[in-house]
C-alpha cells in the first residue's frame, strides 16, 4: 500500500469525481469530497515524510519503465507543494458545505463537487508527475474544471470572467504544449529526468531556446506573472467564495512549481540563468508586478478584487526570490509560496463568511461588519497582518528571508523596495479593516449574525496556521531550504 | 515562583483580562471590576519581578525562534523593569480614573475601550521586557495597532482623520526606518539580542553606525522627535484617560524607552562617545525641546498644550541619553518615571476639568481653582514637576541630567535646560495663577459645578502624591537607573 501512495494521491480524487456525478445528491457529494480531500492530505503528508526520510520516490505507472512509461517522482520540492495543495483542499472542503449551499442553485451543487475533485486531481497530478506531457494533461484537467468552477459564480460577470480565463488559459496551455512538442522533437523523450540528460549537449540549439520561451511564457500566463495577469482579478472576484479560496491557495502555486521544475530540473540552472538572462528578466517583471498591482489593489472597491490584485503582487515576491538565482533567494520564494497560500486562503475564507451573511463583498457593504461578525473579521485582520508581514505571523518570516536574500546579493534598493511595498499592503489591508470595524453599518442593514461554525473553523485553522508558522518555523523553513538546495545543488 | 512563568504572566495577565472584559461587556460593574483587578494583578507580577531584578537576576523566557538566530524571547533588565513598574502601577490608577471619566461623560463603546486598553498594556509589558530588537519590534507595532481604536474612539470625522495621522506616522516610520535599521544590524552583526555594552562595537563602520543612529532615532516615531511628532497632538482627540496613560506614559514612554534601550544595549555608550558626528542627536533633541515648548506656550487648548509639553519632555530623555555618559543616562531613565507621574497628573486634571466643567481651553479657567481645589492643586504639583522644582520628582531627574551635562561640559545642553525650565514655567504657572488668583467670570454657562466625580479626584490625588513621594524616596528608581548604566 505504502508503495502505491504516489498514484493514490491522484487517482483518489480522479475516481471520486465521476462517483459524485453518479450520486448527484448534494450532501453525499460533499461527504465524498471532504473525505477524499482529507485522505489526499494524509497521503501528501506521508509522502513528504517518506521523501524527507528516504530521498526521492520514483513510481512507475503500470510498471512501464521510464523513460517509456510515465513516471511519478516525488522529491522535496513537489512533496512540499503536494502538502500545500492538499492542505488547502482539506480546509476548503468542509467550508464548502455552507458556503456553496448558499451561493449555488440546488441542482448545481453535486456538479460543483465533481469539478472541485477534478480540479484537485489535476493540480495534484501536475505536481506529482515526472513526465512533461503528463503535466499538460493534468494542466488541462485542472484548467477546464476551474473554468467551470469560476463560471458557477452567482453574478453574470462570472461567465465573462471564466471566458476570459478560458481564452488566456488556453493560450498558456497551448504555448506550453508547443514547448513540450519542440522538446520532444529534439530529444524524442518526454520524461523530465531523461529530458534533462538529453538537453545538456543541446544547450546552444535555437529550437530548445524556443521551447524554453514557449514553456516559460505559457506557464507565466497560468501563473499570472505581471503583465500576463489580466485574467486573475476577474476570475477570483466573481467565482463562488469557496472557489476563490481554493484557487488562490493552489492554482498559481502549482504553476509556479512547474516553472521551477522546468527551469531548474529540465533545462538546468546553467541554461536558464547563465545562458539566458532569466534572472534580470524575472527581477524586472517581479518588481513591476509588486509595485503596480499593489497600487491597483489600493483603489479597488470590492474586497475580493482587492485581494486578487494583491495576489498578483504577492506572486511578484515569489518570483523576486527566484530571480536572485541563489539558494537563499529560492528558499525565500518557496517559503513565500507556502505562506501566501495560507494567508490568501485565510483572507478569502473570511470574505466567504462575509458574503454568506451580506451577499456582497463591496467595501461600502461591509461597513460596520466587524461588530456583527467579530470572529470573521478578527480572522481577516490577523491574516491581513500576515499579508503585510507583521511579526509574529507567517508573512513576516518569508519577507525576512527575502530581504536577507536581497542583502546577501548586496541589492540594497531591492531590499528597501520589499520593505516599502509592504507599506502599500498596509494601506489596502487597513482600508478594509477601517471600514469593517470603525464605520457604522448602512442604515438599511438589518441585524446579521456571525458566520456558521462550519465556516469559522476552517477560517481559524488558517489563522492559527498563520500564527503558528510565524513562530514555529523550523518545519516549513527546513523543508523549503532542503528543496531549494536540492534544486540549486542538482545543477551546481 | 518560576521566573519564566512570571515573565509570561506579565504579558498574559492583561491579555486574559482583555478577553474577560470583552465577555463581560454586558455588565459594566463586573467589567470595571475585572479591569481594576487585572491591573492590580499585573502590578503584583511586576513587583515580584522587580524583587528578582533588584537581586541581580535577569528573569528570562524563550518562546520560539521564528527565524534562525532571532528568537521571540523576553529578558528583563533594570530599564525595562522600571518601565514595567511605572506603567503597571499607573494602569491601576488610570483604571479607577477611567471609570469616573467614561461614566461621567457617558462615552459609548466602553467595552471596546477597556479591551483595547488591556491589550495596549499587554503590548507595553512585552515591549518593556523584550530580549531583542525583533521581539521589541513586534510589541512596538502591537502597541500602535491596539491604541488606534482608542484614538479614534469618538468615531467622528475629526477623530478618524487624527487616527490616520497617528497610524500613518507611527507605522510608516517604524517599517521604513526602524525595521530597516534592525535588518542592517542583523546583517552586520548576526545578532539582535540586547547586550550590556552594545552589539555594534567593532562590527560596523563609523559611517554605517551614524546612519543606523539616524534610522533608529527616526524609526522610533513614538519618541516624537521633531519633525515626526505630529501624531502626538493629533492623538489628543482621544478620551482623556487615553491621553493620560497612553500618550503621557505607555506609548510615548515606549518610544523613549526604546531610544534609551537602543543607545545603551545596541550601540553601547562607549561606542557612541567615540562615534564622530553623533552630536546631531543632541542638537535635534535640544531644538525639539525648545520649539515644542514655544508651541505649547501659544496653545490655548489645554490638552494641546500638554501634548506639546510631552513632545518637549520626551526630548529631555533623548537629549539626556544623547550625552552618552552614565550619569546623564541615569537621568534619562529617571525622567521616564518622573515625567510619567507628573504628566499623568496633569492630564487627569485636564480630564477632571472637562468632566466637571466641560472646559477645554486655558482661557476659560479663571477662578476654577476655588471650585475644584483638589484638581487644581494636583495640577500645580504636576506643573512644578514639569518645571523641575524641588519637592517633585522632576527635580531628581533634572539634577542627574544637569550633572551629566556639566560633566561633559556641553554648553548647548545646559543652555537648553535653562531655557526650557523658563519656558515650562512660562506655560504652566499662568494656568495655576488663573485658576487660583483670578476671579471667575460672572454668569458663565457652566459655573454651577463642583469637584469632578470621586474616582477622578482619587486618581489624580494618588498620582500627585506619587510625584512628591518619588522626590522624597527615589531609592527604587535610582537603584534601577544605576543598574542600567552599571554604576
Amino acid at each position: 500500500m505504502a508503495d502505491h501512495l504516489p498514484i493514490l494521491q491522484v487517482i483518489l480524487p480522479l475516481i471520486a469525481a465521476p462517483l459524485c456525478l453518479l450520486v448527484r445528491h448534494a450532501l453525499a457529494c460533499w461527504l465524498i469530497a471532504t473525505l477524499v480531500s482529507w485522505l489526499c492530505l494524509a497521503i501528501a503528508v506521508l509522502l513528504l515524510h517518506q521523501v524527507l526520510d528516504g530521498g526521492t520516490i520514483r513510481y512507475q505507472l503500470g510498471n512501464w519503465v521510464a523513460p517509456w512509461g510515465i513516471e511519478y517522482v516525488v522529491d522535496r520540492l513537489n512533496g512540499f507543494i503536494l502538502v500545500i495543495v492538499a492542505a488547502i483542499g482539506a480546509v476548503v472542503a468542509p467550508y464548502a458545505l455552507r458556503s456553496i449551499d448558499s451561493e449555488l442553485p440546488e441542482r448545481q451543487i453535486g456538479l460543483f463537487y465533481v469539478m472541485y475533485l477534478l480540479c484537485l486531481a489535476g493540480l495534484l497530478g501536475i505536481t506529482i508527475t515526472g513526465d512533461a506531457f503528463n503535466v499538460f494533461v493534468f494542466l488541462e484537467i485542472s484548467s477546464l474544471s476551474s473554468y467551470a468552477l469560476i463560471s458557477m459564480g452567482r453574478h453574470r460577470k462570472a461567465l465573462h470572467a471564466a471566458y476570459q480565463y478560458l481564452v488566456m488559459g488556453t493560450i498558456g496551455a497551448t504555448f506550453f504544449l508547443i514547448g513540450v512538442g519542440l522538446l520532444y522533437m529534439m530529444t524524442g523523450t518526454l520524461n523530465m529526468a531523461d529530458l534533462a540528460d538529453q538537453l545538456k549537449p543541446l544547450a546552444g540549439s535555437r529550437i530548445v531556446l524556443a521551447a524554453f520561451g514557449f514553456i516559460v511564457v505559457g506557464m507565466g500566463l497560468k501563473l499570472a506573472v505581471f503583465p500576463l495577469h489580466l485574467w486573475l482579478p476577474n476570475a477570483y472576484a466573481h467565482a463562488p467564495s469557496t472557489v476563490s479560496v481554493f484557487l488562490a491557495g493552489t492554482a498559481t502555486k502549482v504553476s509556479l512549481y512547474v516553472v521551477l521544475r522546468f527551469i531548474f530540473t529540465v533545462f538546468g540552472f546553467e541554461f536558464s540563468f547563465v545562458n539566458q538572462p532569466l534572472g534580470p528578466a524575472l527581477l524586472v517583471l517581479a518588481i513591476a508586478g509588486i509595485v503596480v498591482c499593489s497600487l491597483v489593489a489600493i483603489y479597488q472597491d470590492n474586497v475580493k478584487r482587492l485581494l486578487a490584485w494583491s495576489s498578483v503582487a504577492q506572486i511578484g515576491y515569489m518570483l523576486l526570490g527566484l530571480s536572485f538565482a541563489t539558494a537563499i533567494g529560492l528558499q525565500a520564494g518557496l517559503l513565500h509560496m507556502f505562506n501566501h497560500a495560507i494567508i490568501k486562503a485565510g483572507l478569502f475564507l473570511a470574505m466567504g463568511c462575509v458574503f454568506l451573511r451580506l451577499g456582497s463583498c463591496r467595501i461600502e457593504a461591509i461597513a460596520g461588519v466587524g461588530r456583527q461578525m467579530p470572529w470573521t473579521m478578527m480572522g481577516f485582520l490577523l491574516c491581513g497582518l500576515s499579508l503585510i508581514g507583521v511579526p509574529p505571523t507567517a508573512g513576516f518570516v518569508s519577507k525576512w528571508y527575502l530581504v536577507l536574500a536581497a542583502l546577501e546579493k548586496g541589492w540594497w534598493p531591492v531590499a528597501a523596495l520589499i520593505v516599502l511595498t509592504s507599506l502599500l499592503a498596509v494601506v489596502y489591508v487597513w482600508k478594509v479593516v477601517e471600514v469593517a470595524w470603525f464605520r457604522d453599518p448602512p442604515g438599511t442593514a438589518g441585524r446579521i449574525g456571525e458566520a456558521p461554525l462550519a465556516m469559522l473553523v476552517p477560517l481559524w485553522i488558517m489563522v492559527g496556521a498563520n500564527l503558528w508558522f510565524g513562530l514555529e518555523t523550523s518545519g516549513n523553513v527546513d523543508v523549503a531550504r532542503a528543496a531549494a538546495t536540492a534544486l540549486m545543488g542538482a545543477v551546481q | 515562583m518560576n521566573a519564566g512563568l512570571l515573565v509570561a504572566l506579565a504579558v498574559l495577565v492583561p491579555l486574559a483580562g482583555a478577553g474577560l472584559i470583552a465577555l463581560s461587556g454586558r455588565w459594566p460593574n463586573l467589567r470595571e471590576t475585572i479591569t481594576v483587578f487585572t491591573a492590580v494583578l499585573l502590578f503584583i507580577v511586576n513587583i515580584l519581578l522587580a524583587v528578582l531584578v533588584l537581586d541581580g537576576e535577569t528573569p528570562a523566557l524563550h518562546v520560539a525562534e521564528p527565524v534562525e538566530g532571532v528568537p521571540f524571547a523576553f529578558a528583563i533588565e533594570p530599564l525595562g523593569m522600571l518601565f514595567g513598574l511605572v506603567a503597571s502601577f499607573l494602569w491601576i490608577v488610570n483604571s479607577v480614573y477611567s471609570i469616573g471619566y467614561m461614566r461621567g461623560n457617558k462615552e459609548g463603546h466602553q467595552t471596546r475601550f477597556y479591551v483595547c486598553f488591556a491589550v495596549a498594556l499587554a503590548s507595553t509589558m512585552g515591549l518593556a521586557f523584550s530580549a531583542n530588537l525583533f521581539t521589541l519590534f513586534v510589541f512596538y507595532e502591537a502597541l500602535t495597532l491596539s491604541t488606534y481604536p482608542l484614538v479614534t474612539h469618538a468615531g467622528t470625522e475629526k477623530a478618524v482623520r487624527a487616527g490616520r495621522v497617528y497610524l500613518g506616522i507611527l507605522i510608516s516610520t517604524s517599517i521604513v526606518f526602524l525595521l530597516t535599521a534592525i535588518l542592517i544590524v542583523w546583517q552586520q552583526t548576526g545578532t539582535l539580542t540586547f547586550a550590556p555594552g552594545g552589539i555594534l562595537q567593532g562590527r560596523v563602520s563609523d559611517a554605517l553606525g551614524l546612519i543606523l543612529l539616524v534610522l533608529f532615532m527616526y524609526g522610533i516615531g513614538k519618541a516624537a522627535l521633531m519633525p515626526i511628532h505630529p501624531w502626538l497632538p493629533a492623538a489628543m482627540v482621544a478620551p482623556t484617560p487615553v491621553s493620560a496613560l497612553l500618550h503621557a506614559v505607555a506609548v510615548v514612554k515606549a518610544g523613549v524607552f526604546t531610544v534609551v534601550k537602543v543607545i545603551v544595549y545596541v550601540f553601547g555608550l562607549d561606542y557612541l562617545q567615540n562615534l564622530g558626528g553623533s552630536e546631531w542627536l543632541l542638537y535635534v533633541s535640544g531644538a525639539t525641546i525648545i520649539v515644542a515648548s514655544v508651541i505649547a506656550l501659544q496653545a490655548d487648548n489645554l490638552k494641546r498644550r500638554l501634548a506639546y509639553s510631552t513632545v518637549s519632555q520626551l526630548s529631555y530623555v533623548i537629549m539626556a541619553a544623547a550625552l552618552f555618559t552614565p550619569m546623564a543616562v541615569a537621568g534619562a531613565v529617571l525622567h521616564i518615571a518622573a515625567h510619567a507621574f507628573g504628566k499623568i497628573t496633569l492630564f487627569f486634571a485636564a480630564g477632571s476639568i472637562y468632566t466637571a466643567a466641560h472646559k477645554t481651553e486655558v482661557s476659560q479657567l479663571d477662578g476654577i481653582g476655588r471650585r475644584m481645589p483638589w484638581t487644581m492643586a494636583a495640577f500645580g504639583i504636576g506643573a512644578l514637576s514639569m518645571i523641575g522644582l524641588p519637592l517633585t520628582a522632576g527635580f531628581v531627574s533634572k539634577w542627574y541630567f544637569l550633572s551629566g551635562a556639566l560633566d561633559t561640559r556641553s554648553v548647548v545642553t545646559i543652555c537648553v535646560i535653562f531655557a526650557s525650565t523658563l519656558l515650562n514655567a512660562g506655560y504652566f504657572l499662568p494656568i495655576v495663577y488663573r485658576a487660583f488668583f483670578r476671579p471667575a467670570p460672572e454668569g458663565g454657562p457652566h459655573d454651577d459645578h463642583g469637584e469632578a466625580p470621586f474616582p477622578i479626584v482619587l486618581a489624580l490625588t494618588v498620582t500627585a502624591a506619587g510625584t512628591i513621594i518619588l522626590f522624597l524616596m527615589p531609592q527604587l528608581p535610582l537603584a534601577l537607573a544605576r543598574a542600567v548604566v552599571g554604576g
